[in-house]
């Protein structure tokens, strides 16, 4: 390769848009050619930099609130029903305002389905959850041997814990959750700037095939092995997820790998 | 027994509002994201991608699958450049691109990079001084963490042009923060 080709590639090697031969060919002229190492090596730290969080300008509430419904209307509803109507509709009306008030915001989401869906809907809240204030981590370390003993104790099964850094999905902690009433173990990794909650408990039955779902931007897979029944869930997009998934299957256990 | 006294606004508007905002509204910070580095400012980037959030509503009947992410941000693109007054920018700044941008470069000190780098202010302003096919670019690759093909998708950009931009734009982005020294801001105000 002459270093006019690798200057252009290697934006899509760093960018792991190269195929397994194009990424083979820069490796080797990298190894060669010290010029265009230290420029890649100068872009490497650039993008680095790039993805500073600070860099990233989230929409202000004002057009957030303008484009969701908000829980306030809800309850607002009724209020106006009541100067209307006769005493009976009043009733009525504040019985279905007590209904939607105690229905948690995400059953709005998920009209009645399936209970896998249920699952869904909580591992979307806790994830939500966990994004929030300081509720990410309970153990934060990088390293598999600290957060595997850190939940000793804590839950009545030990649950699995990989290092997936070298798939580009580098594990950042763990902490104590709860779905669908049972203490589940959640795993923390990262895929750049994405947050990916991995939960974990035990499960009867066989091994099943992966369930993906999408809400709200979200992607959710859920798989049972090993006895065990995962849900990975991450707004990082489905094939990223796809991918953190098999990773750690393969980690786990290569003979389930599809 | 009465029913509801006042009954929603429910069939096929609520329901597609509904679906409106489980799909699309998720992404609104990607959408303010892209608007706000184009635009430059928070109440240009407001009006953006409000306006974008509208085209969307109005055109989501006709979106049949596909990534809803790569459809909003081409709507915000679209609509960016169509409320500033011009056209898409490819024509335009072809030659600006070329000119400016020396292919071979004597390459600084990746020190200087270094240091420069971990300086978010410093970055924020270099980012700010390139050109918007430039800034687009690397915003949609960097901070939407776009794959390529997605980049085309929302610039309606061959990949290969992708490629070639987004190696030029990474090269000026560097030139900006290396071969300026700190005290020179005279295009800091654009």
């Amino acid at each position: 390769m002459m270093c006019d080709d690798a200057g252009l590639l290697m934006h899509a090697y760093l960018d792991d848009e190269l195929d397994a031969a194009g990424s083979a060919a820069m490796a080797r002229h990298l190894d060669a050619c010290a010029a265009c190492k230290a420029r890649y090596e100068t872009y490497a730290i650039m993008q680095k930099a790039l993805s500073e969080p600070t860099l990233y300008r989230r929409a202000p509430d004002a057009l957030r609130a303008r484009w969701s419904t908000p829980a306030p209307a809800v309850a607002a509803r009724p209020h106006a029903a009541r100067r209307r109507s006769p005493w009976v509709f009043a009733a009525a009306a504040g019985f279905a305002a007590a209904m939607l008030l105690s229905t948690p915001a995400w059953l709005h989401w998920l009209p009645a389905r399936g209970v896998g869906d249920a699952v869904v809907a909580q591992a979307i809240s806790s994830h939500v959850r966990s994004l929030q204030g300081e509720h990410l981590m309970d153990v934060v370390s990088t390293d598999q041997h600290t957060v595997k003993p850190w939940f000793e104790g804590k839950l009545d099964f030990s649950p699995r814990v990989k290092d997936l850094a070298a798939e580009g999905f580098p594990l950042v902690g763990g902490r104590l959750d709860a779905l669908e009433g049972h203490s589940v173990a959640a795993l923390v990794y990262k895929r750049r700037l994405h947050v990916i909650n991995l939960f974990q408990w035990p499960a009867e039955g066989t091994a099943s095939a992966q369930a993906i779902a999408q809400e709200h931007g979200y992607t959710v897979i859920r798989w049972t092995g090993d006895g065990m029944r995962y849900v990975a869930i991450s707004d990082v997009n489905e094939g990223d997820l796809k991918q953190f998934v098999l990773a750690f299957q393969n980690e786990a256990n290569p003979a389930m790998t599809r | 027994m009465p029913t509801e006294p006042n009954a929603r606004p429910s069939g096929a508007d609520a329901a597609r509002s509904e679906r409106f905002e489980a799909q699309v509204v998720p992404y609104l910070d990607a959408a303010y994201n892209l608007a706000f580095w184009l635009a430059h400012n928070p109440a240009d980037a407001q009006d953006v991608v409000q306006e974008a959030m509208l085209r969307a509503l109005r055109y989501f009947d006709s979106f049949h699958g596909g990534d809803v992410r790569v459809w909003l941000l081409a709507i915000v693109r679209n609509t960016f450049y169509t409320l500033r007054g011009r056209g898409l920018p490819d024509a335009l700044h072809e030659e600006l691109d070329d000119d400016i941008h020396p292919l071979v470069d004597d390459a600084p000190s990746p020190e200087a990079v270094t240091l420069l780098a971990v300086d978010v202010g410093a970055l924020q302003a270099a980012l700010e001084r390139l050109p918007a096919p430039l800034r687009e670019i690397l915003v949609l690759r960097e901070l939407e963490e776009c794959s390529y093909k997605e980049i085309a998708g929302i610039t309606g950009q061959k990949i290969g042009t992708v490629m070639s931009r987004l190696a030029r734009a990474r090269e000026r982005l560097r030139n900006e923060l290396t071969c300026r020294p700190k005290e020179v801001r005279r295009h800091d105000v654009r």
